[in-house]
């Protein structure tokens, strides 16, 4: 089972929208509360794919990725690495 | 004093550049120090980037048929891991089909527009992910005059060209926030292998069509590249640049 996937979520959220790490909570919104828009959305979902090695996230499951707990949830269940 | 545009050496790729105006583009972005992919579907891009390097420039030559979107997409996974991401993107490849509607095939017609315009669609698609991560970049589609202004004997090519024009603009809407610009040039008649077989009749009759009396050269199309793709450039985006003597006032 690959570890530290709240840690490493948390990683890419914060370098990506540079937002404090404070601020990633599992309720937080990607575009409501973090402020991302369309483009950073696309590239998070990118350096989800690679960190987790998860081979390509579908249009569907990423557009219902609404909250970190979401992507943190999907992660967990898809994760390789 | 003259102005000299400032370029940051950087990774640029040229499409249908054996020859003619993608030629010319790609040995005047390898002279301001950015390395030049050099994409051909004939051996024609190897002796381009052949010469560039030559001068002690960098290209590297990649043959790959843009019309094939699995080749092109093979193509952009191999760039994007050997050079990062590139940042200039110029699609210049292009091929005619000349006829009049009523004796054009639907072969024509979808040669022409896989290779004119959905190929500037697989080579952004594939290149521009890491582009955005690199937040700068140019996409630089050369169009033609014939797709501002039509051209009997060229619907498919006409089509092609002013779709690269919607293609273009979107783009631009789409990347402005990753300060990626999206821009096109459209040449008139530009003298080059392919024009050097009309006839003198039919060289004269276009002539006068053009208001500065002279054929266009590569490097008149070059020059805009340039422009373009400089840093002096960046605050242009989703905008068709006619450089065609005129023609399309």
């Amino acid at each position: 089972m690959p570890e530290n996937i709240e840690k490493r979520v948390t990683d890419i959220i914060v370098k990506q929208l540079s937002v404090n790490p404070e601020q990633v909570t599992a309720s937080a919104g990607f575009q409501t509360d973090l402020k991302a828009d369309s483009l950073d959305l696309v590239e998070i979902i990118m350096a989800f794919e690679d960190e987790f090695g998860i081979s390509s996230i579908p249009e569907d499951k990423a557009a219902s990725m609404k909250t970190v707990g979401d992507a943190i949830e999907f992660i967990k269940a898809n994760a390789t690495k | 004093m003259a102005m000299q545009l400032t370029h940051h050496p950087r990774v640029a790729l040229v499409t249908g550049a054996g020859r003619g105006i993608g030629k010319a583009i790609a040995e005047r972005l390898a002279s301001h120090g950015h390395t030049v992919i050099c994409v051909s579907k004939s051996e024609t891009c190897v002796s381009v980037a052949n010469d560039i390097l030559a001068k002690g420039l960098k290209a590297k030559a990649i043959q790959v048929d843009v019309s094939d979107a699995t080749a092109v997409a093979k193509a952009c996974e191999q760039i994007n891991a050997e050079f990062g991401a590139v940042e200039i993107l110029v699609n210049n490849a292009g091929i005619t089909r000349d006829k009049l509607v009523m004796a054009m095939s639907e072969q024509d017609w979808n040669d022409v527009i896989t290779t004119n315009l959905s190929s500037a669609f697989f080579w952004v698609k594939g290149l521009v992910r890491p582009m955005t991560k690199k937040r700068w970049g140019r996409i630089i589609s050369i169009s033609s005059v014939t797709g501002v202004q039509g051209n009997a004997g060229q619907a498919n090519y006409a089509a092609a060209k002013a779709g690269l024009h919607g293609l273009t603009m979107t783009l631009a809407r789409e990347l402005a926030g990753r300060s990626i610009t999206a821009n096109a040039v459209a040449p008139g008649f530009i003298t080059t292998d392919m024009t050097g077989e009309l006839s003198e009749e039919i060289k004269q009759k276009i002539l006068g069509v053009i208001p500065l009396g002279r054929f266009g050269t590569t490097t008149d199309i070059a020059a805009m590249v340039d422009f373009l793709a400089s840093e002096e450039g960046g605050y242009i985006t989703g905008q068709v640049f006619s450089v065609d003597g005129g023609m399309a006032i």
